[in-house]
């Protein structure tokens, strides 16, 4: 009893980083609960993946079958519910990602059981489960408690944590799948490759980043004539690419690149957490926000609380004459 | 096509200095403008061309406050047809679960091909309560909807997964999809639609209308607590650079070609 059960997440053959992120939390917790960790891994053809995951020390099942080729909520609910109630673990939990979302409220809905999403930390005190989230956009932090329950149900958030170094070898062991048939209802159909745009933001050196407080695009000039100064590519958040000021392929964050140049200057960008997972990275990193409290501020290496379109202007003056 | 869309009204914190309550469970929301919920107007949109290309109707569905009838009214003043405001305090709306199985209330009995709503709230944020409602009214769903394609009794759905890449799949409807943002371009109202919004049918119901017992959507049927919001520690490291704004363009200048940064 009190064992945790990380569903493991790949996609086109390789395991997500979430999957190894999941290795720093659940072993706390089956440790607090008296159990221990088993990995889940659904899919088809996934030895190196499983003896990856078994590298965490822990117990790594494997349900093989072709079905579960491509990532269906519909299966994977399914599947995963008659798992629970075959090995009743004390916690479920896997990533919050476009994968997790899919299908974890669903199956809380299904089996009844108590559900937190996107935790950042789970803690198990006094015989009580709860979970640390943000809200607001990650102004303010919830402890959110589970009402006592056979299985604990949770999505961790990508990026929370670092991912621990493998410890000790585990077991694997492969079972039947949980699967009797498909779903004729959902049907995978196929994966679309991101576009590729003009410039490839990961390559550059430095990036000028616009989001949010650039308000809208014909106040873009000024920013391009920074950028144009220190020779900088133009990416932006979400709010940019969303509002049509930049091409999608400029985006910054999550749901588009992980970019690493020598310096990033985020402007009117506040900073949520799939923006900051995509570019703290950076070697040196500026912000300038008028919000002093914006979490842009907490990766920052240089911060200027400040209006980006008073700064911007002066700054490009400044670097002009400084570089001659 | 007869769709609902499901909105929220949210307070705007991008900006905002947000305070915990003295209870320790709510935040002072007394100085914050309040609009929908960012993907929620995609949502909208989404619903709003569907029913420009197929013909039909579109039904507004929200919990909230009286104050949140100027978000609903915008919303039909861009083309939805009528709308359900649900306002009860019984409800515990900070349990997605629980705000999804009273959707579903309110739209279970009624014949749909769809269901929109926004894959996340700009409050709280959990990306949950449309793929919930979805299991709760037994039907179909896809999440994180970057494009919509509506076919003969199914719909072709791209989500948007990690790193920009999308995942195209079919769902036989009736289904509920929450959208993403950037999905479309929110239409602003025209001045026409803001006069015939005002009136088109705007019910405002409660649990005992929608026949929902009210145990069953409570603090007590919630299977979480809400115990506490605190405000996180920010940890900065970095330098504030202080001044006039000249000064600090003129120092950060200094800083980034000293060290060799541009």
């Amino acid at each position: 009893m009190g064992d945790v059960l990380v569903l493991a997440e790949h996609r086109q053959g390789a395991l997500r980083d979430i999957s190894f992120e999941m290795m720093a939390i659940a072993p706390k917790v089956a440790e607090a609960m008296g159990g221990e960790v088993k990995v889940l891994l659904l899919g088809s053809g996934m030895e190196e993946m499983a003896k990856k995951m078994s590298g965490y020390g822990v117990k790594v099942i494997v349900a093989d079958d072709p079905l579960f080729e491509n990532f269906n909520a519909e299966k994977y609910q399914k599947a995963l519910s008659a798992l629970l109630d075959d090995m009743k673990p004390a916690v479920f939990m896997t990533g919050q990602t476009a994968q997790g979302v899919d299908f974890m409220p669903a199956l809380a809905v299904e089996k009844k059981l108590p559900y937190v999403a996107e935790a950042i930390d789970l803690n198990y005190e006094d015989g009580t489960l709860k979970a640390i989230r943000n809200m607001y956009s990650g102004k303010v932090n919830a402890t959110v408690a589970f009402k006592q329950a056979d299985t604990y149900l949770v999505t961790i958030r990508e990026g929370a944590v670092e991912a621990p170094e493998p410890a000790a070898a585990g077991d694997v062991e492969k079972i039947d799948s949980p699967l009797k048939e498909d779903v004729p209802y959902r049907k995978f159909v196929e994966y679309i490759e991101a576009e590729v745009g003009d410039v490839d933001i990961t390559q550059s050196e430095i990036l000028v980043a616009v989001g949010r407080g650039l308000k809208e695009d014909k106040n873009l000039p000024p920013i391009e004539e920074l950028a144009q100064s220190i020779k900088a590519d133009i990416a932006g958040s979400r709010a940019a690419t969303d509002a049509g000021w930049l091409p999608h392929d400029r985006q910054v964050g999550t749901s588009g690149k992980t970019v690493k140049p020598k310096l990033y200057l985020a402007l009117g960008i506040s900073g949520a957490f799939q923006h900051l997972a995509g570019m703290k990275g950076a070697k040196t990193i500026v912000a300038v926000n008028k919000d002093p409290e914006a979490p842009i501020f907490t990766v920052a290496d240089y911060a200027i609380v400040d209006d980006m379109f008073k700064v911007v202007p002066a700054l490009t003056e400044k670097l002009k004459e400084l570089k001659g | 096509m007869k769709t609902f869309v499901c909105i929220k009204y949210v307070p705007d914190t991008s900006e905002a200095e947000v305070k915990v309550n003295p209870d320790g469970k709510t935040v002072d929301d007394s100085r914050f403008s309040f609009d929908i919920n960012d993907a929620d107007n995609y949502a909208v949109e989404e619903s709003v061309l569907i029913k420009e290309d197929k013909g039909g109707e579109v039904d507004v569905l929200s919990i909230g406050p009286k104050q949140s009838e100027v978000m609903i009214r915008m919303a039909m003043a861009k083309g939805c047809d009528k709308a359900t405001r649900v306002e009860d305090d019984r409800i515990a709306d900070h349990d997605p679960l629980i705000v999804a199985k009273v959707l579903a209330g309110a739209i279970k009995d009624q014949e749909f091909d769809l269901v929109l709503t926004g894959c996340w709230a700009d409050d709280d944020g959990h990306m949950a309560t449309g793929v919930a409602l979805a299991e709760y009214l037994g039907v179909n769903h896809a999440s994180m909807v970057k494009k919509v394609e509506v076919l003969d009794g199914k719909v072709r759905a791209h989500r948007e997964l990690e790193g920009g890449l999308m995942e195209v799949l079919e769902l036989e409807l009736p289904a509920v999809l929450t959208i993403q943002t950037g999905i479309n371009e929110p239409r602003y109202a025209p001045i026409k639609g803001i006069r015939q919004a005002q009136k088109k049918e705007l019910n405002v119901v409660n649990l005992d209308d929608l026949s929902i017992d009210p145990a069953e959507v409570s603090a007590d049927a919630s299977q979480v607590v809400l115990e506490n919001l605190y405000i996180p520690e920010v940890e900065s490291a970095a330098e504030f650079i202080e001044g006039e704004t000249d000064e600090k363009a003129e120092k950060l200048a200094s800083i980034l070609v000293k060290g060799g940064l541009v």
